[in-house]
């Protein structure tokens, strides 16, 4: 067949399409329907999926893929690890000493520890907040970025001087008309003097990160010595290309100083960013195609009603078969027809469903942060034409397959 | 000179449920350019099966059935198809147009299917809309023409491709008798022109409208002659 001679096939099969959905208006506008609602949902779980997976990166992003957490637990483990590791020694400041001046690949390391107190300023005050004891290095092994003042130095550090970090919300709660630094403000029963404020971070797993104050860890200790879980020792490594080298060191460092003997398994855990993007993979993989399998379910019935009608819409005009096929339509022609007539049903559906969906993504987009990606578009569009074709193939089989005599003789 | 058509011991059988039905026994006929064939014969005589093969709709269950000199026989489903696209012009009792499509675009449809220019294929059909004289009726849809209307739209529609031969089925069936006078004319006119007219009919006044009957009974020809008291359609269109 000639490319030309199939361009007026295809256009002369768009045409009587368009005649028949016209013709049978209710009966098109049912079977669209279908498709309509499976293709909705299809973008829709596309959509909240890409939300995830995108609010799954901003968060993990806080994490910064270049820090090592030495803990007492994995963060990953299963029960039985975690009854048999829960008697391990705590983490203290002698072990974060050894790490900072033994470890030779190490951009940076902090102690890290906290406690839930009130504080207040005058007459405002909060309840809730998070007080984490830290050094000085902790703004870059955290990621933190200052609003207003400074972090505390290495000196105000190391002197166990009462001065603290706020985070946004807490200094925006505190001090709502002035400004907070040089301020005193009383966490605890104890008052700090505010050198800084963090920018606003947002949260993490359901934590509020704006909800912390951040002072010096000896001054923590000192103070808020009820402090049965020892702390953790957050490192960023030297060089990120390098973290297993990193990591291997530290083994080292904190096997010899926590004493374990060789061929004894580490009582501590090395955690970082990895493992999370790993579970998230494959927690999010599966509950991924779960959605994607049930949503694809309506589209599968979406599919059937157009077989149906399209079986229908064959018989009902067998006769125009018979007369098509006598003045010299091919089996190929005949095929073409009804497979143009089932597509372009299933692919206005694909059409109308995606009209519908972009507001809707929009309202997803209130909780996740996710827009309808133009792929997804793409291959909702796709979808519908392959499910047309797909779905009308048995009917227009059959229609290309009759006998012009039989069917000229049908009424 | 080589026949257009030539049919030679042709036998058509069907199966019907566990019973074999002898549609055309042994049937043998051969037509020339430019003859005006009537075919008759009562129903259930095997006239519509060997309209059937003659047409190319079905293909006989052995025997010769050459078409302009090939076998037809041998062609496969898109080889008929496009014998019956170029070749055959049909004309049938009902008509059978599409409802849906005004007269042009139903005239048109054999020279899309041949896969012929829109420019070049909208002034062929509107020639052969001519040639039945319906050029003011192009953009009307059958249900908005008359029997007789809608019976020249199709005789347009089986000229537009310029076919070997024209095979009307009982076309004058569902008109009355007047309109049926004038499109046994046309027909008329269409052979004077140089075409080979094919009609299929059980009624005796239509088919002496031809040069020659060909009856059939039981499958066989019975009779095949040619007519010496021609009917002439007394109103000319």
């Amino acid at each position: 067949m000639k490319f030309t001679d199939f361009a007026y096939e295809v256009k002369e099969g768009l045409g009587i399409s368009f005649q028949a959905i016209r013709a049978n208006k209710m009966r098109s506008v049912l079977t669209t329907l279908g498709i309509v609602i499976g293709i909705v949902s299809v973008t829709l779980m596309g959509t909240a999926i890409e939300g995830m997976s995108r609010s799954f990166n901003e968060m993990i992003s806080k994490i910064g893929a270049d820090v090592l957490f030495v803990q007492k637990f994995s963060w990953f483990s299963s029960q039985e690890d975690f009854f048999a590791s829960r008697n391990r020694k705590n983490i203290d400041l002698k072990q974060f000493k050894a790490v900072r001046d033994q470890g030779s690949t190490i951009a940076a390391v902090s102690p890290m520890t906290g406690t839930r107190v009130p504080i207040k300023y005058r007459s405002l005050s909060s309840d809730g907040i998070i007080l984490i004891g830290v050094n000085e290095q902790y703004i870059q092994v955290g990621g933190l970025n200052i609003e207003m003042g400074r972090f505390f130095s290495q000196a105000e550090s190391n002197g166990d001087r009462p001065v603290a970090v706020l985070g946004y919300t807490i200094a925006e709660k505190l001090f709502p008309s002035e400004t907070p630094l040089g301020k005193n403000v009383k966490v605890g029963a104890h008052s700090f003097r505010v050198v800084g404020v963090v920018s606003k971070q947002g949260s993490f797993l359901g934590m509020d990160m704006d909800n912390r104050v951040y002072v010096p860890i000896t001054n923590f200790l000192q103070k808020f010595s009820n402090n049965r879980r020892g702390m953790d020792i957050h490192v960023k490594a030297a060089n990120i290309n390098d973290l297993e080298n990193t990591k291997e060191e530290l083994r080292g460092i904190l096997r010899k100083v926590r004493g374990v003997k060789p061929g004894v398994k580490d009582d501590f855990a090395i955690n970082q960013q990895e493992m999370f993007i790993q579970t998230f993979n494959q927690i999010g993989g599966v509950i991924a195609a779960i959605g994607l399998f049930i949503t694809a379910l309506s589209l599968f019935v979406g599919a059937i009603g157009i077989m149906n009608i399209m079986f229908v819409s064959v018989t009902e005009r067998t006769k125009e078969i018979g007369i098509r096929k006598a003045i010299g339509a091919r089996r190929s022609t005949i095929l073409l027809q009804f497979l143009i007539e089932s597509a372009a049903l299933s692919l206005i559906g694909g059409i109308i469903g995606i009209i519908i969906s972009y507001p809707l993504s929009l309202l997803i987009n209130q909780i996740l942060p996710t827009s309808m990606p133009i792929s997804v578009v793409a291959i909702a569009i796709l979808i519908s034409l392959v499910v047309g074709v797909v779905s009308g193939f048995l009917p227009a089989n059959r229609a290309s397959k009759m006998d012009p005599v039989e069917a000229l003789r049908h009424e | 000179m080589q026949p257009v058509i030539n049919i030679k011991n042709v036998k058509k059988t069907y199966i019907m449920g566990t019973v074999e039905v002898n549609a055309l026994v042994d049937v043998s006929i051969r037509i020339q350019k430019n003859e005006y064939v009537a075919i008759m014969g009562p129903s259930g005589s095997g006239k519509s099966t060997l309209m059937n093969v003659i047409g190319c709709l079905d293909t006989p269950t052995s025997g010769l059935y050459e078409f302009n000199g090939v076998n037809v026989g041998d062609m496969n489903d898109n080889e008929l198809a496009k014998i019956r696209n170029k070749d055959i012009g049909f004309v049938f009792q009902t008509f059978n147009l599409l409802a849906r499509s005004d007269a042009l675009h139903n005239v048109e449809l054999p020279l899309i299917y041949s896969g012929m220019k829109k420019t070049d294929r909208k002034v062929r059909a509107e020639e052969a809309l001519g040639h039945v004289r319906l050029e003011d009726r192009m953009h009307h849809k059958p249900n908005e023409l008359s029997g007789g209307q809608r019976q020249r739209v199709a005789i347009a529609r089986a000229l537009v491709t310029n076919p070997s031969i024209i095979l009307a089925d009982e076309p004058t069936g569902n008109l009355d008798s007047k309109t049926g006078v004038e499109i046994m004319g046309l027909f008329n006119d269409l052979h004077a022109q140089g075409n080979t007219i094919i009609l299929v009919t059980h009624e005796e006044d239509i088919a002496r409208h031809a040069h020659r009957i060909i009856r059939v009974r039981d499958g066989l020809i019975e009779k095949d002659f040619m007519v010496e008291d021609r009917v002439l359609p007394g109103v000319n269109v």
